[in-house]
């Protein structure tokens, strides 16, 4: 995928430009506002990673609201050191489709990235989503697995659906706590772990091949094994 | 045209420059003086009452004496022109002999004259005919008894050419004016006197009692915060103002000191993880064997600075709150299905530990508040509770709404609890009682809870729930709740708007 990273500290950019290309993304780097916005509007991107404070006149914002302003939709995300509810609250009105608070851990940043483009691409509502063997009806909200239905709680249902919508991706827990649970805040506890350690006990356990997988120092990731 | 360009409108007070005008500098007037302002207007007011007062007296003593003349002079005509209709020439002329006769006062002025001007009764001397062109009122220079005097005269042609002049000696009522005009010239010196005394009196008045304001301003702003204004007990506007200003300056103060609390323990509890990171990383670049160890000292150092960065979050969330800044995010909220997700998100983590998180609480719990802040502080309570409580323990999450205030929501544990006497400071910045020394967690929880809950205009209790905690955090959001409704008029106009 063709990212644009718009940082002008070189360290933080030097860090992210090289994690997303040794992650097998192409990268573009500018290093002011002036030349972000030129960048982003005259050439094609799958997601912008956008700091809001920048030197060259144009700010994060600014450049983001031209950017909208020319029905230009490429997924932007913010990077900032603003961040207050209120400094998120105005990244996203603004057009932004997620904000990423510094200092953060580059698992987080690569796999919130990977899901902006991702979403990026999902057009028109799906009825049906698919991985591997398991199977998950969103009419209906039945899930299969090889045929067997599996019974979830509510909240499982949205879980698993949020995994599946993320099939390989990295989803981390604050991903999950944002997009299923609507908080923004870090519990101290690690309440992620269980809920998806019982989402476990109904989808993998039964079944020879476990579909959810722990990924290191990140978070989770749905894969299907390949055959 | 560009001739015809009107110049542009100077402002009142700069059209003429008085103190330029004089040549003198502005700082020599003392202008800028509040104290001077004020003693200017008191003269300014005590001068114009003394000028209506002196009008007033004019008009009360000379005025009223000219128009009793007037009334007398016209009481007179009244009479003669009677006697004058009933017996002519004659009868006019034996009246006003009869009339000189009874004046006591010796004020009386007659003249009846043919129409040569030559004189047939009165004690009045022909004036020259010049000035008797036309009947009606005149003033006239008279000589009687040897000195000249004035007199106001109404003159008549009678038929046949005879000339009647009717008067009254005036010259006591000209004497008594100069009299007059000599004490208000002079009244009007002694008031200019007193009012300048009275206007020095006021500005040294506000001198004296600004100057222990402003000696105590400057003071704290010169780093002494200790410095308060003095009351002088009288309960007068000062002593109201300088108790305002010494309940600012407590307000401050106490600010101060958080501030001072918060900046130590933020050297104490962020220096210590940052110690650590720091000289695990030293150490492991100067001593680690293998790549391997290499990397595992750094990982540590990695949540070493994670959990320095989750502090920092932390504190300035409570910032954040504490500023009141979310205030204007607040809304209508039902607490119900809110706290529901929370119990259904700890319950499974309650559940993990052998813990049992039992909830109560009603249908529907109205509240006003900000829904994301009420969120985290019940999360920080259960987070607290799962990790006090033993396994086997049982938390309680309940909710009592109550009547005419906000809805109280109770956490309760059976842990250790707090002792009695660090219940007070359980909710500082960084405070952790002996027993969650060994604990994970920053301190910093409570203060978080503490601020939501003073935010939205209630408190968090703690209480022993033999064994345990039993937290209590209320929402008093009916205090906050009428001061926005009164604005609900324009909300109402916004509805369509927001939902478009």
């Amino acid at each position: 995928m063709r990212i644009l990273v718009v940082e002008d500290d070189k360290d933080v950019a030097g860090f992210v430009v090289k994690g997303l290309k040794e992650a097998g993304h192409v990268v573009e780097h500018a290093d002011n506002g002036r030349d972000g916005l030129f960048m982003a509007a005259s050439e094609n991107f799958d997601a912008i990673v956008l700091d809001r404070m920048l030197p060259g006149g144009i700010d994060g914002l600014r450049l983001l609201e031209t950017l909208r302003a020319q029905n230009n939709n490429t997924p932007v995300m913010f990077l900032s050191a603003l961040a207050q509810v209120d400094d998120r609250v105005r990244g996203l009105k603004a057009g932004g489709d997620d904000y990423l608070t510094k200092p953060f851990a580059f698992a987080e940043l690569l796999a919130r990235v990977e899901a902006l483009t991702r979403r990026g691409k999902s057009e028109g509502p799906q009825t049906k989503l698919v991985a591997g063997d398991l199977e998950m009806d969103l009419l209906s909200r039945g899930v299969r697995r090889a045929g067997q239905k599996i019974d979830l709680q509510p909240r499982e249902f949205r879980l698993l659906e949020y995994l599946m919508r993320h099939t390989g991706q990295v989803v981390t827990r604050t991903m999950l706590l944002e997009g299923v649970w609507d908080y923004h805040f870090d519990p101290q506890t690690n309440v992620i772990d269980v809920h998806v350690s019982r989402l476990r006990q109904k989808v993998d356990k039964p079944f020879p091949t476990a579909l959810i997988h722990t990924v290191r120092n990140a978070g989770y990731m749905l894969r299907a094994e390949q055959p | 045209m560009r001739g015809a360009v009107p110049p542009p409108p100077v402002p009142l007070g700069k059209r003429f420059d008085l103190l330029r005008w004089l040549h003198l500098p502005r700082h020599r007037l003392l202008a800028h003086s509040a104290g001077v302002r004020f003693g200017m207007i008191y003269a300014g007011v005590f001068a114009l009452s003394t000028i209506a007062l002196a009008l007033f007296l004019w008009w009360s003593t000379a005025g009223l004496l000219d128009r009793q003349t007037e009334a007398a002079i016209n009481a007179d005509i009244q009479g003669l022109s009677e006697r004058y209709a009933d017996g002519g020439l004659i009868t006019l002329e034996e009246t006003i002999e009869q009339r000189l006769m009874g004046n006591i006062d010796d004020d009386a002025l007659y003249l009846l004259t043919d129409p040569a001007l030559h004189p047939l009764a009165g004690n009045l001397a022909p004036p020259p005919a010049t000035l008797l062109q036309a009947q009606g009122l005149y003033e006239l220079s008279v000589e009687r008894a040897g000195h000249s005097g004035k007199a106001e005269v109404q003159h008549f042609v009678l038929p046949g050419g005879f000339h009647l002049l009717v008067g009254r000696d005036v010259e006591v009522h000209a004497q008594m004016a100069r009299l007059l005009t000599d004490a208000l010239l002079w009244a009007a010196g002694v008031a200019m006197l007193l009012g300048t005394i009275g206007a020095l009196a006021v500005r040294s008045l506000f001198r004296i009692t600004l100057a222990d304001v402003s000696a105590t301003a400057s003071a704290i702003s010169a780093g002494d915060l200790t410095r308060r204004v003095q009351v002088s007990g009288r309960g007068d506007e000062f002593d109201r103002l300088a108790e305002t200003i010494n309940d600012m300056l407590d307000r401050i103060g106490r600010l101060m000191d958080g501030v001072r609390q918060v900046s130590n323990a933020i050297a104490h509890d962020l220096r210590t993880p940052i110690a650590r990171a720091r000289a695990r990383l030293e150490d492991a670049a100067s001593h680690a064997a293998s790549e391997a160890d290499l990397r595992a000292a750094i990982e540590r150092a990695e949540v070493d600075l994670d959990g320095v960065v989750g502090i920092f979050n932390a504190l300035l969330r409570i910032a954040e709150i504490e500023a009141g800044a979310r205030r204007s995010a607040f809304d209508d909220v039902d607490l119900a299905p809110l706290l529901l997700d929370l119990v259904d998100l700890y319950g499974a983590a309650a559940e993990e530990r052998g813990q049992v998180l039992r909830a109560e609480i009603p249908a529907s719990v109205p509240a006003f508040g900000d829904r994301e802040m009420i969120q985290q502080a019940v999360a920080n309570l259960l987070d607290n509770a799962l990790k006090f409580s033993p396994d086997g323990g049982t938390i309680l999450l309940a909710v009592k709404v109550v009547p005419g205030q906000g809805p109280q929501i109770t956490v309760a544990d059976q842990g250790q609890g707090i002792p009695e006497a660090d219940m007070a400071r359980a909710t500082e910045r960084f405070f952790r009682g002996e027993c969650a020394r060994s604990t994970p967690g920053s301190g910093l929880g409570l203060s978080l809870v503490q601020a939501v809950a003073t935010l939205h205009g209630g408190g968090l209790r703690l209480e022993d729930n033999r064994p345990g905690l039993r937290t209590v955090l209320a929402l008093n959001t009916r205090a906050i709740a009428p001061r926005v409704n009164a604005t609900s008029s324009l909300d109402q106009r916004s509805e369509p708007a927001r939902a478009a």
